[in-house]
């Protein structure tokens, strides 16, 4: 298949080694990866912090740098995102809809309906649970909250990490519950964010795991920051990263290295 | 719909709870406007948020019924449809308010009800003060009732010099301690026995001077205090949980007992009710009647539903008068984009859930409606601006929860959308300093030229990491540095990367 990649904005600026992750291990699977270079952001974060107006020309940039997988340019759009997708998927229409742009945000709904986060495409697009990753670590796996109730992936994610070869998947305690992080929330209401996080961290390092997982680096940014800052030692790594891990190309974690070439 | 949770004991050797000052009294005392009160949101909660007592008495109290909620739901196979046809209902009454509400007016007048309209709290106060001072009452009993405690009826009862007497028993703990609930449901959740024991020691003059700790021990304290009262009480006020328009009857679902004494012993009752509180026809209760208690106290059937219409001569109270309070509530109507707020059945299950209220608890959100719900209800109902809608992570748990599907996530970012545009012209500097902060990131963000260069100043704070981390940035990078450290930016964009693959090709 011919996949676009969106990098999504904090992906491309801050952790690269989840995109590049995704190129390599699509790649391995045999589908050619396109990235778009006018992509910027989803428009998420100014839309979930009541910006809807400066939300219009980001959305505008996605739609119209993603609008040829609605021509069949390419098969789909993978994000290495859940809440990106979960913005895509339920806020850009509304926007452009709000901002009296009928046609840009039909033609989101387009692009929207071939959108999918990478445990989506994976397991549903691609029919694979079985990547051929190998990664010889105990991992946890934190199921972010768009993910799981925005998107509904469910357990495909855990499918992905059970099929790595040498994984061994941790079970995590209230893994349901929220880590705190709600893009500005977490600057906002930073006591309570700092009070959320602190009991995920404890959570996380309970499962004795070398590393925790997630499918949004948003959130791992957030639960790794408050790891750190714990000295616990235990690396944030995206789902992608560790599904690009094989014996003769092996990811180590925390060293966020270039894995595609 | 009330009842009492169980009360978490005091940890050993903790001493009283840091927030009652003095002795066993909440500090809080009762606000001007129950609805709007206290300090901004992140001011309060902070506050909460160091009193670990308060934490301890949470977490145990919402993690004990979120489990029993998930267990008690998980046994319904048609669940979800009955979430559905909940919702579907309400919108409909929603869409039809007027025509409904005068139907319901007709069906309670038809057999011997009263029907009063008041526009706002004070009209609404106004009302049952001038119809308990006919009945020449100075104490009147009362079953929970959030309607009540919206418009401050006990302040302005007592103003008057009626005494109102609060008969369910966190309620009635929570106005001992001149105290404001603290949740929909157990309006004492922040409190455990031993600070229950002292209240009742302090503040009930009839409390047994050996009183203990032990659970039963207070109920029944409390219960022969409250047996007293219901004898002698002339007049009782209620809330309503629904209100059946097509016959005029009017149901208050409960768990003590206390609800049937006040609807049945005396002789006036007064009922304050929403606008919103009805449904179309006594069918529907059967919806209703399913999806509340397994989502409020996670029981299969609530122990009580008293349901009354009209007057029965001989039978129960002789006048029985219907207050329909409006207070706000056709504004949010009006709201296309809020109006499912008002599908609400108070049934709690949001606060439960909800991660933020779990942290800091019902009085950091300064209303009488606290959690998911009160964030997007009561900046909605005043009108006002306020920092409740971004007392929220949008994790989406209140949502899966309600029981009429309210979509809590989507009206708290429709309510930021409205805060945004309150604070377009206002001197605030943070209201500012956000505004420029997002038209800068918008500007940078709509291009993907623009981005690439924008993306590549991160990498600048590489020269103040050390082993990969941020440990401190500036203000107001410092709101995230004071408790998380920030990885190092990378040294290369993915842009920048992917770039330099295509030219190697
Ligand atoms: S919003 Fe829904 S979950 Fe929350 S109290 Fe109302 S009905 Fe219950």
């Amino acid at each position: 298949m011919r996949l676009a990649l969106a990098a999504t904005c904090i992906g491309d600026a801050m952790f690269p080694q989840a995109p590049r992750a995704v190129v390599t291990l699509l790649e391995r699977l045999g589908h050619e990866v396109v990235f778009p270079p006018a992509q910027a952001c989803c428009g998420q974060m100014h839309v979930n912090t009541g910006y809807l107006a400066e939300a219009v020309p980001v959305v505008q940039n996605h739609v119209r740098t993603f609008a040829p997988v609605a021509d069949g340019e390419w098969d789909a759009v993978v994000v290495p995102s859940g809440s990106c997708t979960g913005s895509i998927r339920h806020q850009q229409a509304m926007v452009l809809e709000r901002a009296g742009l009928r046609a840009e945000a039909r033609t989101a709904t387009a692009v929207a309906e071939r959108t999918y986060e990478l445990s989506e495409l994976l397991v549903d697009v691609l029919g694979v649970t079985d990547v051929g990753a190998w990664f010889p670590h105990r991992v946890t796996y934190h199921p972010t909250c768009h993910s799981l109730r925005m998107l509904g992936v469910g357990d495909k994610p855990e499918r992905l990490l059970r099929a790595v070869e040498g994984l061994e998947l941790a079970p995590l305690a209230e893994a349901e519950g929220c880590c705190g992080f709600g893009g500005t929330f977490s600057l906002k209401n930073s006591d309570t964010s700092t009070a959320m996080l602190a009991d995920k961290v404890a959570n996380v390092v309970d499962t004795g795991a070398e590393v925790v997982t997630a499918g949004d680096w948003s959130c791992l940014m957030h639960i790794g920051g408050g790891l750190s800052r714990g000295g616990t030692g235990v690396r944030p790594m995206h789902l992608a990263e560790i599904l690009a891990s094989t014996r003769e190309s092996p990811v180590v974690p925390g060293a966020g290295q270039a894995v595609a070439r | 719909m009330s009842t009492f949770l169980g009360m978490p004991a005091a940890r050993e050797g903790a001493g009283p709870s840091p927030q009652a000052a003095p002795g066993t009294l909440s500090g809080i005392g009762r606000p001007e406007d129950p609805l709007h009160w206290g300090a901004s949101f992140p001011d309060a909660a902070k506050a909460a948020l160091e009193n670990g007592q308060l934490r301890r008495n949470l977490g145990k109290a919402t993690s004990t019924i979120r489990t029993k909620r998930a267990r008690v739901v998980g046994e319904v196979p048609d669940w979800e449809a009955l979430r559905d046809a909940g919702s579907a209902v309400k919108t409909d009454v929603l869409a039809r308010l007027p025509e409904l509400l005068e139907e319901l007016e007709r069906n309670v007048t038809a057999r011997g009800g009263v029907v009063h309209w008041a526009r706002d709290a004070v009209e609404a106060n106004r009302i049952v003060a001038d119809l308990v001072r006919a009945k020449g009452a100075d104490e009147v009993v009362k079953v929970k009732s959030m309607a009540t405690q919206e418009i401050g009826l006990n302040e302005a009862l007592a103003e008057e010099g009626i005494a109102a007497v609060e008969t369910d028993l966190a309620e009635l703990i929570v106005q001992l301690a001149d105290d404001m609930p603290s949740h929909i449901l157990v309006p004492a959740i922040h409190r455990n026995r031993t600070e229950i024991r002292d209240i009742f020691l302090e503040r009930m003059a009839d409390a047994p001077p050996d009183l203990t700790d032990v659970p039963r021990e207070l109920a029944m304290a409390a219960r022969s205090h409250l047996r007293r009262k219901f004898l002698s009480a002339k007049v009782a006020i209620s809330g309503a949980n629904f209100a059946v328009a097509d016959t005029g009857t009017l149901a208050v679902v409960e768990s003590e007992g206390n609800g049937r004494m006040c609807l049945t012993l005396p002789e006036t009752l007064i009922t304050v009710m929403g606008i919103e509180k009805l449904i179309p026809t006594f069918d529907d209760l059967e919806v209703f009647l399913q999806l509340l208690p397994r989502s409020s106290t996670g029981e299969r059937m609530n122990p009580y539903t008293s349901m009354w219409t009209g007057v029965t001569p001989g039978d129960g109270p002789q006048e029985f008068h219907l207050v329909l309070l409006d207070n706000g509530r056709t504004k949010v109507l009006a709201d296309e984009a809020g109006r499912s707020a008002l599908h609400c059945i108070r049934c709690s299950a949001c606060l439960n859930v909800c991660p933020v209220y779990e942290r800091v608890g019902g009085h950091a959100y300064g209303s009488v409606y606290p959690g998911p719900i009160g964030a997007i209800l009561t900046p909605q109902l005043t009108g006002e601006k306020s920092d409740l809608p971004y007392a929220s992570t949008l994790c989406g748990a209140c949502y899966e929860v309600c029981p009429v599907k309210i979509d809590i996530p989507s009206i708290l970012v429709e309510l930021r959308a409205r805060e945004v545009s309150l604070s377009g012209a206002s001197p605030e500097t943070a209201d500012r300093v956000w505004k420029a902060a997002m038209k800068a990131a918008s500007f940078a963000m709509a291009d993907g030229g623009r981005f690439r260069r924008a993306a590549r100043v991160p990498r600048l704070l590489r020269a103040i990491s050390r082993n990969g981390v941020i440990r401190r940035l500036p203000f107001p990078g410092s709101l995230w540095t004071r408790s998380r450290d920030l990885m190092e930016p990378p040294q290369q964009t993915f842009h920048d990367w992917w770039a330099e693959r295509e030219e190697r090709r």
